[in-house]
């Protein structure tokens, strides 16, 4: 049996990367107890999936791994058990059951949902939630992508699916729905800098704060896209 | 969570973040205005080395377990934080509070190797706390230092305002009691340090005074006070079965040296290796009862969901119970999928039944450690182990799989030819031949055997017989190195054997350090000034640096190193009882030179001294 665990990931743990999050999750689920199932061979490993890796420095709201396994006392318990051995700063917000052949959570992943706040003494000068819709609009949205050997010019535009602005002055946060899945993934900060620059203004590092809202999956329309959170293919059990 | 003693800005730009955040699975939070005594415990080098260190799990464990007291960690801040928190004046922080150690009321510092001197003096300088003991007022915490290396603390005294000489379980409650009664009279800080050096095991350097005579060895140390005790014997746990253990070790984010759950199975060791210091001051021998051993190795797994459990000691196999307690090991963790390491094995029949019960053969190594390549110079260093040992464990280990061994030999030994260096490439080379004797060609897994030979050189340390022993310099030590190298290349079998040496500055410097008195000082805070820290990292090793500052201090290298000692020498070190005596160090001397060899505790007492404690293998024979 396979769950889907859902979970936050804030404050300190901000600064936990995606490998030792991996490594954190293996020792609090064998804390809690839980019967999970573990693969063949001399050095066994829990059979564990997660989603999309959350760089480091993001807070999360959406962060998901799959589960195997064994038995189960249904999802309370499950949930319960686990809070007890998280640690402050990674929540358990949901825990549903997959259905047999359902895709793992990492190949799952077709996009995510971002909010972006500029940190104390880096907002730009200019009424940025203003001009962010107008950005929005332009038929093609350039950045230079840096690789090891070269640079390449890739155009963003398709890959953000929404992109807006929430609030004013200090309390102002720009929200995207963007590409994250394996092939395609965009991260905001490469939104925010092309934003910027598109209006005469540079991206300074550590410019900003990030969350991660929601991970999506694609739910398969033809003709265009249809996100759901990927603990929606998930049953509560 | 409270906030971050680091901004994002500067936790985003440093490596491995995770580092100075704390918030770790068990790290102990309290209130602190429900506590009244508050103690940042260090350990002198980066997180992942500290973390792995289970004397300060356990002192975490039983400062906590005292309900007004909050005990939290403190590790060296890595080159990229310690050069930031210098430019941005960021006062050094304890984890799990994130707030300035300066404000504690106690900074506690093991002293596991010489080599993390001059990270001490980072601790100190960023946490804003004088360098020298005497500069300190009631505004600065106590600094206390424990540990091996606190068995000659005489190079970094002045540093310190106490050094705990021993195990830390049995003092500790009684000096932090001092110490709220001192604050709760108005005491100054003085006498608050007078009163606890006539504790036991309490060493307050600052009371006693150093004379040398001409020749730049000790003349006298003497007390200035009264009630000052001239000599400080060491503290011991004796019931080491009914003590603080942890039942819930801090669980590390990021992966750490030792990433696993410890079980101490016993203290000291009845070899008496006359090269080991730990041999002697961890004397007498005393074992945990089984009983305890299981309980919190079920405790221990249960709370951290550590995949791994390891035994520690400094000889394992002469844990009487050891089956017993492997089996229990092996029950417990098979089905849970936990690993069992067993580190510090004698290779017999019985370890390698074990050993290919609990770990991947084809992956894992063998371990000797022969230490010296001669039967002689074994003998001159009181090693036990024979080549037929040697040999004999590693044709059993052959036929059950292994193709992987490590020797482990040292170079600089007391009365050490030439004849005995070529004796490490000799011995590597007869396993290698055991290998192919043994193994026929169609069940060669990995077509050969893999061989490597490591050196370190030897360093005299205080409190064992090797005291007296003259050290090598640089160029004796790298001439043996290639003598080695060069002695391993004419083997038969030298394709199957790789040879790996220790670098030669450090071990010098780790030479004076080790039997030096309070003139090094100066040295090490010289050579501090001018930009070392991390010395036991070789990256960041500055020899040109410390040989700048011992010359600029005029201090001369060779006195503490090459220079053979008297028989009468009264040692830096010599106020310390650590229990084994002076004498049966010196009769031991005399029989390494005449290449005889002391049999272990379990066969024959030597008169140690150590049994005064109410211990030992002996001690219980008379009981």
């Amino acid at each position: 049996m396979k769950v889907r665990i859902k979970f936050a990931k804030s404050g300190a743990m901000r600064f936990i990367g995606h490998l030792d999050v991996m490594r954190f999750f293996q020792k609090a689920i064998r804390r809690a107890g839980i019967d999970v199932a573990y693969s063949e061979g001399f050095s066994p490993h829990q059979i564990m999936s997660f989603a999309a890796p959350l760089g480091v420095g993001l807070s999360s709201n959406g962060e998901y791994l799959d589960l195997e396994v064994k038995s189960h006392n249904g999802s309370e318990d499950m949930k319960r058990r686990l809070e007890e051995a998280m640690v402050e700063g990674i929540e358990v917000l949901h825990i549903t059951m997959l259905e047999d052949g359902t895709k793992n959570a990492m190949a799952s992943v077709a996009a995510a949902e971002y909010s972006v706040k500029f940190r104390e003494g880096y907002a730009p000068d200019f009424d940025w939630p203003g001009r962010l819709a107008e950005f929005y609009q332009m038929p093609s949205i350039l950045v230079k992508k840096k690789t090891k050997k070269s640079e390449t010019e890739l155009d963003l535009k398709s890959s953000i699916y929404r992109l807006w602005a929430s609030g004013e002055g200090k309390n102002a946060i720009a929200h995207m729905v963007v590409n994250a899945s394996s092939s395609g993934n965009i991260k905001p900060g490469l939104v925010m800098e092309a934003f910027l620059k598109n209006n005469g203004e540079e991206l300074q590092e550590f410019a900003l704060e990030i969350t991660r809202e929601e991970t999506f999956t694609e739910a398969g329309a033809e003709d265009g896209h249809h996100f759901i959170p990927l603990d929606a293919v998930g049953k509560e059990f | 969570m409270g906030k971050l003693a680091l901004k994002d800005e500067i936790l985003l730009r440093v490596e491995k973040p995770a580092r100075y955040i704390g918030n770790e699975v068990n790290a102990v939070v309290k209130d602190k205005e429900n506590v009244s005594v508050r103690v940042a415990m260090c350990f002198p080098d980066v997180y992942e080395i500290g973390m792995s260190h289970l004397g300060i799990q356990i002192l975490y464990d039983m400062f906590n377990q005292f309900e007004d007291v909050w005990c939290e960690r403190v590790y060296s801040p890595w080159v990229d934080l310690d050069k930031i928190m210098r430019e941005e004046n960021i006062p050094l922080f304890a984890l799990e509070s994130q707030e300035p150690v300066k404000d504690m009321d106690f900074l506690a510092i093991t002293l596991q190797y010489e080599m993390c001197y001059t990270n001490i003096l980072q601790i100190l300088d960023l946490s804003h706390i004088p360098l020298h003991a005497k500069d300190r007022s009631w505004e600065h915490p106590i600094v206390i230092g424990g540990g091996p290396c606190a068995y000659n603390p005489e190079p970094i005294a002045e540093f310190f305002d106490i050094f705990y000489i021993g195990e830390g379980e049995t003092r500790y409650r009684e000096l932090l009691d001092l110490y709220k009664e001192c604050k709760k009279n108005g005491a100054s800080r003085t006498e608050f340090l007078e009163k606890a050096a006539k504790l036991p095991g309490m060493y307050v350097p600052m009371f006693y005074q150093v004379k040398y005579k001409e020749d730049g060895t000790v003349l006298s140390m003497e007390p200035m006070q009264e009630g000052i005790p001239r000599t400080i014997l060491k503290e011991v746990e004796m019931d080491v079965s009914n003590t603080f253990y942890p039942e819930k070790p801090v669980v590390p984010f990021i992966k750490v040296t030792q990433d696993r759950v410890v079980l101490e199975i016993q203290r000291g060791c009845i070899r008496g290796c006359r090269f080991c210091q730990a041999g002697q001051i961890y004397r007498p021998v005393r074992e945990r009862s089984l009983d305890m051993l299981k309980e919190y190795a079920v405790k221990m797994l249960e709370s951290t969901g550590q995949e791994e459990i390891s035994l520690s000691s400094l000889s394992s196999s002469d844990y009487s119970k050891l089956p017993e307690l492997i089996d229990f090991l092996i029950q417990e963790c098979s089905g849970k999928k936990i690993n069992i390491s067993l580190p510090s094995l004698r290779i017999d029949a019985f370890s390698l039944d074990v050993m290919s019960k609990v770990q991947d053969v084809k992956k894992s190594s063998l371990t000797f450690a022969p230490e010296a390549g001669s039967q002689r110079l074994r003998n001159v260093i009181n090693k036990g182990l024979t080549k037929e040992d040697i040999l004999k464990g590693a044709a059993l280990a052959f036929e059950g799989g292994w193709t992987r061994v490590k020797l482990y030999f040292m170079l600089g030994l007391p009365t050490e030819n030439e004849e005995d260096i070529r004796g490490i490439g000799e011995l590597s080379n007869q396993i290698a031949a055991v290998f192919y004797e043994t193994v026929p060609k169609e069940k060669r897994v990995n077509g050969k055997v893999q061989i490597v030979a490591s050196t370190s050189f030897f360093i005299p340390k205080p409190f064992t017989p090797f005291q007296w022993a003259a050290m090598c310099t640089k160029e004796e030590f790298l001439e043996k190195a290639y003598i080695t190298r060069a002695s391993i290349k004419e083997q038969l079998n030298q394709k199957s054997i790789k040879y790996n040496w220790h670098e030669a500055d450090i071990s010098v410097l780790e030479g004076v350090f080790a039997r030096g008195d309070r003139k090094i000082a100066k040295v090490i805070e010289q050579a501090y000034r001018r930009g070392c820290i991390f010395d036991a990292w070789s990256e960041y090793f500055k020899n040109d640096i410390w040989m700048e500052a011992f010359e600029e201090c005029g201090i001369d290298i060779a006195f503490y190193t090459t220079r053979k000692r008297g028989m009468d020498e009264i040692f830096p070190w010599d106020f310390i009882d650590c229990g084994v005596s002076k004498d049966f160090l010196k009769r031991e001397w005399e029989k390494a030179l005449t290449e005889t060899v002391s049999p272990n505790c379990r066969s024959a007492c030597q008169g140690c001294g150590a049994n005064r404690f109410g211990g030992g293998i002996c001690f219980e024979k008379t009981v």
